[in-house]
């Protein structure tokens, strides 16, 4: 796993650990293999919008049926918030938020470029897409959680661990 | 009128023994978390203040940002409904539900629904309406209603929700623990959405510029019912509109931390309706998602019932800037104790609850649970957009002792009452209102007065007639009080630094009179020259009771007063610290700009001027010197909103005391609530806390000190040990 002195990636790195949230940070090439490693059968995935290749594991483009089964859940993330470990994660089409929240182990893949420093910026940016395409967008910070029970639970409708990937260009 | 308030006492016991505790633990964890919280925010009070201007003008363009929202939304493809009132909300979303032959709404938490009684009207129709939020599909299970906005099941233990699972669904295995029980949940209420028909949210914000929903939670339950199901139904209070998605950053930042002290809650939807997503038929094994349709269907419905009123209502104007966090309930002590179900109406509850339930329900609703705001303001600095809480509780008490019965039992105290109130308000609220007439008639005539109030059917007439709690120690009247004294004496001080007013406020002046005159020796000792004239009392007895004309009534009495003091270059030192709390924050509601400003500027508490005067290079040796004294210090709940209290502890710290103080913030009394009988008992529960900080082995033998009157009396009760005000430990 590559270091980094970039201010707002450690800030990242440190939020997410915050929130006991995994970080794998990859390159285009090495994709493949660090997904295999990471996620859990049954998985499935959201096509990406980067330069990348899943592994054979993960099925792309599932199935409502097969999404319900699945353990594993890979979609692309627009952005990070380096700040508050958060990830803003599309709704699109192809059903990157349906995708995102019923599998257990979620996995959001961000490129290293696309981790802006605080909300407000990540705010500013999706309000250009929301007035321009009707964008919507989720900003997850960590798993699903409840403390409705009695105590802190992890996973509550959505999933009980994140994991995410960063991708280095 | 005895009868009900009986009833309600055995109430609000009946909630402290089975919910209470849930409920204190939960919401004392929020408190504690939101302090630590905000405390590490550098910009907090830079985001508060955004959040306020945004609200401000959001509501006061709100007209303009309706129409804007409509073509946004209508643009997007979906619709938009401006409903009246409940009726009118729930017609619309019935024909919505209706028209998609629905069988099963799926809802997630919506204060709004529980405001119209969407549910209901939906069941009536014969639809399946489930809740789920985990805590609100308990709620509903167990068919109560929330106990505080953002924590709807907070009344709850662990155990007794295992036990309403057990009762509900006999399942093979109960599940027991928090995993076990939220595993249960999940999978029951997943079964439930995953073939709904309609799914139903609020909506924390929605942004005009572009037709996004803000949805926060932290379950996944929000975004679940808004893209599994086909058709979306969103109804949110026409408040929740902003103008732009720039305008969502210091909410989001604000609200979790505020709530629950969180950083960011774990899933802020924004959604622009209707979503792309593929709407979801977990029986497909055929078609990809990204070939399903996404042929959703969306209806945001505004409900207006009563807030475009309150718009126009100038001092109900600002609940509408309320975002729903819940710190007011969580830092309130009355609410830790007792819940929602004690403090709150049809719907709302907590410190801005009054507010809402006056709104959009009735003063009826908001008169169920408004007396339990003491006005003490610990909510105040919690608000994220700087609400007045205690001041539109005030108001809403103001208005339902205008709107009571004018048949009242006056008689008994009219003559004692020489106030701006109309005839029907509660003979208790008059009493306690008027205390400085009391007070005066009580110093004339004691100790007579003293026997009298102590005699046994006196006590019992107080209580039957009045409502005053038998258990609790009158006051005792003074014959010579604080300002007969002053007169009559010779100042000590021959070449003074500086001459000040001491204010005489009721308490001190008739009853606590010991405390006045240790401040006099204190001032004069530091070379200050010191009048104590008569000035009226400074409103807070008949504020508290929400006689708003007399409280401003006695405003322009104590500044037309104290002007010519001011003017002569006097300052003015207050001793009870919630005196200085009504000119601080009261008076500007009371008096022009100029004259609250002037009297702000020159007035302060009293230890807060000793600390300035040695920090001015008074020579502390004239003081009492502690030499490791123990102390126990108790500040009083107005003076530490006002941030003053930090001055006693450095006071009594430079004198070589040697200071514990209590984190209780509360010591339950707030001036004349724990009179009441009512509330008597409401109000020792409170104090149990700060009794059980200064009986440990660290403080038991420590001299117990408070700032505030109620917190002295209080401590009385609650202590075997007396109390004294700090005045009093380091007076020579
Ligand atoms: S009044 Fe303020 S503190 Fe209370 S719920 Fe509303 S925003 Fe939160």
């Amino acid at each position: 796993m590559a270091t980094t002195t970039n201010p707002t990636l450690s800030t990242f790195a440190d939020a997410l650990d915050e929130l006991g949230v995994a970080l794998t940070r990859t390159t285009a090439d090495e994709f493949a293999a660090t997904l295999d490693d990471v996620v859990r059968d049954p998985a499935v995935g959201v096509p990406l919008p980067f330069d990348v290749t899943y592994p054979d594991r993960v099925t792309v483009d599932p199935t409502p049926a097969a999404l319900e089964r699945a353990a594993t859940g890979v979609t692309p993330a627009t952005f990070g918030v380096a700040n508050y470990g958060s990830v803003l994660l599309p709704s699109t089409a192809d059903g990157a938020e349906p995708v995102s929240l019923y599998p257990e182990l979620h996995v959001p893949v961000v490129r290293a470029g696309d981790v802006l420093p605080d909300l407000p910026e990540a705010l500013d940016r999706f309000g250009d897409m929301a007035r321009t395409d009707g964008a919507s967008t989720v900003v997850a910070t960590g798993p699903s959680a409840t403390a409705d029970m009695g105590e802190l639970v992890l996973g509550a409708h959505g999933p009980e661990a994140v994991h995410v990937v960063m991708l280095d260009e | 009128m005895s009868k009900g308030r009986g009833d309600k006492a055995a109430e609000i016991r009946r909630l402290m023994a089975t919910e209470g505790s849930a409920i204190e633990a939960n919401t004392k964890g929020f408190n504690r978390k939101r302090r630590e919280a905000v405390a590490e925010l550098d910009n907090y009070e830079e985001l508060r203040t955004r959040a306020r201007e945004i609200k401000e003008d959001a509501i006061d363009r709100l007209p303009e940002l309706i129409a804007e929202l409509r073509e946004s939304v209508e643009e997007n493809g979906g619709h938009l409904y401006v409903a009246d009132d409940a009726a009118d909300a729930n017609r619309y979303v019935r024909d919505v539900v209706a028209d998609e032959d629905a069988e099963r709404v799926v809802k997630s938490k919506s204060m709004t629904t529980e405001e119209l009684d969407v549910n209901e009207a939906l069941e009536a129709d014969g639809v399946d309406v489930v809740e789920t939020d985990l805590g609100e599909w308990v709620v509903q299970l167990a068919d109560e209603t929330p106990s505080h906005l953002i924590a709807p099941a907070i009344h709850r233990s662990r155990e007794s929700i295992a036990d309403l699972f057990e009762t509900v669904f006999d399942p093979a295995d109960p599940p027991e623990t928090a995993d076990e029980l939220t595993t249960f949940a999940r999978t029951r209420l997943g079964e439930l959405i995953r073939d709904a028909d309609v799914g139903m949210t609020g909506a924390n914000f929605v942004t005009a510029d572009s037709g996004t929903l803000a949805l926060v939670t932290s379950e996944g339950n929000a975004r679940k019912c808004a893209v599994t199901p086909d058709t979306h139904v969103a109804v949110a209070g026409v408040e929740k509109v902003v103008p732009s998605t720039d305008d969502l950053s210091p909410f989001l930042e604000l609200l979790a931390r505020s709530g629950t002290g969180q950083d960011l809650t774990a899933y802020v939807s924004l959604l622009t309706p209707p979503v792309d997503s593929p709407t979801l038929d977990f029986d497909d094994d055929e078609t990809p998602l990204s070939e399903r349709e996404s042929d959703r269907e969306f209806h945001l419905v505004l409900v207006d019932n009563g807030r475009m009123a309150m718009r126009e209502d100038e001092q109900l104007r600002e609940t509408l800037y309320c975002i729903r966090c819940g710190a007011c309930s969580n830092s309130c002590a009355n609410f830790q104790h007792v819940g929602g179900h004690a403090f709150g109406g049809e719907t709302y509850s907590g410190g801005i609850g009054t507010g809402w339930e006056a709104g959009v329900e009735s003063l009826d609703s908001a008169a169920e649970f408004n007396d339990l705001c003491t006005g003490c303001s610990r909510c105040v600095n919690g608000c994220p957009t700087k609400i007045d809480i205690p001041w539109i509780n005030t108001v809403v008490r103001d208005r339902i002792n205008r709107g009571a019965d004018p048949e009242g039992t006056d008689f008994l105290v009219e003559g004692l009452t020489p106030d701006e109130e109309p005839g029907g308000l509660d003979l208790d609220k008059r009493l306690f209102g008027n205390f400085a007439t009391l007070a005066k008639v009580g110093s004339a005539t004691a100790p007579v007065s003293n026997w009298i109030a102590d005699a046994a059917p006196v006590r019992w007439a107080l209580e039957r007639v009045a409502g005053v709690d038998a258990r609790r120690d009158l006051p005792e009247f003074r014959r010579e009080t604080l300002v007969d004294w002053a007169r009559t004496r010779t100042a000590t001080v021959t070449d003074p630094t500086r001459e000040v007013v001491l204010y005489p406020d009721v308490y001190t002046n008739h009853v606590q009179v010991e405390r006045g005159k240790a401040a006099v020796r204190t001032l004069e000792a530091l070379g200050v020259s010191v009048r104590v004239p008569s000035v009226p009392s400074s409103g807070r007895a008949p504020l508290s009771q929400g006689m708003i004309a007399t409280a401003e009534e006695h405003a322009h009495d104590v500044y037309g007063a104290l002007a010519e003091h001011v003017d002569a270059g006097r300052d003015v030192v207050v001793i009870e610290p919630s005196d200085l709390a009504m000119f601080e924050r009261e008076y500007e509601r009371f008096l022009a700009d100029a004259a609250v400003e002037r009297l702000q500027e020159h007035s302060y508490e009293i230890m807060e001027y000793v600390y300035g005067l040695l920090a001015n290079g008074a020579d502390a040796d004239a003081l009492r010197a502690g030499d490791g004294h123990e102390v126990a210090y108790h500040a009083h709940c107005q003076q530490r909103t006002l941030g003053l209290d930090a001055h006693t502890t450095a006071v009594l710290d430079d004198l070589g005391y040697d200071v514990v103080t209590s984190d209780v913030e509360c010591c339950g009394m707030a001036g004349s609530f724990g009179y009441k009988d009512t509330y008597y008992e409401l109000s020792m529960d409170v104090g149990e806390d700060l009794a059980e900080q200064f009986s440990t082995p660290e403080t038991r033998d420590r001299t117990v000190v408070a700032s505030g009157t109620s917190c002295l009396e209080q401590l009385d009760a609650l202590l075997s040990r007396p109390s004294r005000h700090p005045i009093e430990l380091i007076a020579p």
